[in-house]
């Protein structure tokens, strides 16, 4: 079972990432076409696009879906990949510059990423060395499970809360199995 | 007076606010004792349950001394008297309290009209939970009106210690309400989801009432453990397919009897199905996690039994309802009746058959229970269940 404190300052900082992965992912979904021309790269706008689906992805699993941790590495691995296709659309590219920016932009957030990812990791890292309690002794009964087996079967339970007598499992040799096999 | 105070998401205080009053004849002030944080408290906290307002006292699990008594439940409650207070408010005289079904009473919940269009009809008052069931301040707190007192207690005699009786009020009777339903037959298998204290209260009410086998499905191996512990076969479903396991102990037949107690925030990243109920339901798409229960309907035996003790708020989506109705399953399901209940259970723990505080694992002074919350949600430092001391 993954280990998180959903109050931790890792936590924050993954929720923050979360909100700025969303975003992102807007503005790409949204702006693509401006966002590619900005970066002399017109070619690469559904791309861009798609890559704004996965921001938001990313963001709403770190946003809703507990444990931040795989959510960091997918922006780490996305980052991985923002970062491999500026720097294939430099060459021979008049806004060169602008790209040079935005890999800069995406680097800042990679660094961010890998000190959030950490910092999740010590915490996990300190409550797994803390000591796991042993619970194996509370039973809450005073005998044995198998003696306690069915010692409130004279239970006072109203007929309301009874399963009707029709819809009970019948015993396989029962009527209600005769009956069945008649009709 | 000191109290827990829910001011938003994740976001639970400890304030100073005005002492409770008497504000009805059949009013009584209860100083608390012992409360505990409830698996349902972690809704309003992760604010999953509609219906909470800034300000609200929480807290519906508590018990305490009787302080004051308003004149019309005098006859009922005496000063100096030691209570444990159920956490549903009856008045003991509508149809539906006349019948026994006291979490559906038709007087106790003062913001009727608001309950009344939301779910078609009233359901009893609550304490400390939502607009929709009264708003009534909760028991995490020092003090407590408790509407409708001449009904709304059970007397606790000497003898016993708080941490033997608080769960009186909700968890031990909702464990017990949760196995009874099925109506527990010597041959049954009972599959249990959800090991938190809930769970754990139906696992002892399973053996109680002389299951067979009683399986118990979770993820933390301490509270796999506890489970144990009391009498299950455990499944842990980050390990095993529960589906498979379930099969395997049941000849091929699945379990006759299925308790859900876990309700609408099933673990968020376990399978498909809950990680898209949890983006739905960031989305505001859909309120609760189901996962458990699509798992029940697919898992029970045909003509079996599904239980419903885990809280559920509004909207649940993917509901493989054709699944459900080609095998005949009954539902059972509602808040627990807890009155119906307690005599019976004060008497079993008086008797010695089951001490529902092995359950206990946290005791703490009122003012860090909001630290608790999260600790609790996180299910950090092996957590199953806070005692809170005001």
């Amino acid at each position: 079972m993954a280990l998180y404190d959903r109050s931790s300052a890792g936590d924050n900082l993954a929720r923050g990432l979360g909100w700025f992965s969303i975003g992102l992912g807007v503005a790409e979904v949204m702006a693509g076409r401006s966002i590619a021309r900005w970066m002399g790269m017109e070619d690469k706008t559904n791309l861009i696009r798609a890559y704004g689906v996965r921001e938001i992805t990313a963001g709403v699993g770190l946003l809703a879906l507990g444990d931040p941790k795989p959510w960091i590495w997918s922006r780490i691995a996305g980052d991985a990949v923002d970062m491999a296709t500026l720097a294939a659309g430099m060459e021979n590219n008049p806004r060169a510059g602008n790209a040079r920016i935005a890999f800069g932009a995406v680097m800042a957030a990679t660094a961010l990423d890998v000190v959030c990812v950490q910092k999740l990791h010590r915490e996990e890292a300190y409550y797994r060395s803390l000591p796991v309690p042993d619970y194996s002794d509370r039973s809450g009964f005073p005998r044995p499970v198998s003696a306690m087996r069915g010692a409130a079967s004279d239970a006072s339970i109203g007929e309301d809360m009874r399963t009707p007598r029709i819809l009970r499992f019948q015993s396989a040799t029962g009527p209600a199995q005769s009956q069945s096999a008649q009709g | 007076m000191r109290a827990l105070v829910w001011h938003g998401a994740n976001d639970i205080r400890c304030d100073t606010v005005p002492d409770p009053e008497i504000e009805h004849p059949r009013d009584a002030i209860v100083k608390v004792t012992t409360c505990a944080i409830c698996g349902s408290d972690l809704h309003l906290h992760d604010n999953v349950m509609p219906g909470m307002e800034k300000g609200d006292i929480v807290g519906h699990e508590f018990m305490g001394e009787v302080m004051e008594v308003g004149a019309e439940a005098k006859s009922a409650l005496k000063v100096g008297e030691r209570v444990v207070v159920p956490f549903t408010i009856w008045c003991g005289e509508c149809d539906q309290c006349r019948r026994g079904n006291y979490s559906v009473c038709e007087r106790s919940n003062r913001n009727k009209a608001l309950a009344d269009k939301v779910f078609g009809h009233t359901t009893a008052g609550l304490f400390g939970y939502t607009h929709l069931t009264g708003g009534y301040a909760g028991g995490q707190a020092e003090y407590v009106r408790v509407p409708m007192a001449d009904r709304t207690h059970i007397k606790i005699p000497g003898g016993l210690t708080d941490e033997q009786v608080l769960f009186l009020g909700d968890i031990f009777p909702t464990g017990w309400q949760a196995a009874a339903q099925c109506d527990i037959q010597p041959t049954d298998t009972v599959a249990i989801w959800g090991c938190g204290p809930v769970g754990q209260m139906t696992i002892r009410s399973a053996i109680l009432l002389g299951a067979r086998q009683v399986i118990a499905i979770d993820c933390v191996p301490e509270r796999l453990a506890m489970a144990k512990a009391g009498g299950a076969i455990t499944i842990d479903f980050q390990e095993e397919s529960v589906v498979e396991r379930l099969n395997e102990l049941t000849g091929g037949k699945g379990p006759e009897k299925c308790i859900d107690a876990v309700g609408m925030e099933a673990h968020a990243t376990a399978t498909l199905d809950s990680m898209y109920d949890r983006a739905k339901q960031a989305l505001m798409l859909e309120s609760d996690r189901a996962h458990v229960l699509r798992e029940m309907i697919y898992v029970c035996r045909p003509a079996g039994t599904l239980s419903i003790p885990g809280v559920y708020g509004g909207l649940v989506d993917k509901m493989p309802f054709g699944m459900a109705m080609n095998k005949g399953l009954t539902w059972r399901m509602g808040q627990t009746h807890v009155n119906r209940w307690t005599d019976d259970l004060l008497n079993r723990i008086q008797e010695g058959q089951i001490d529902p505080s092995f359950v206990i694992t946290h005791t703490v002074p009122l003012d860090q229970g909001p630290e608790m919350y999260k600790t609790f949600r996180d299910k950090r430092d092996g957590c199953i269940k806070v005692v809170l001391k005001p």
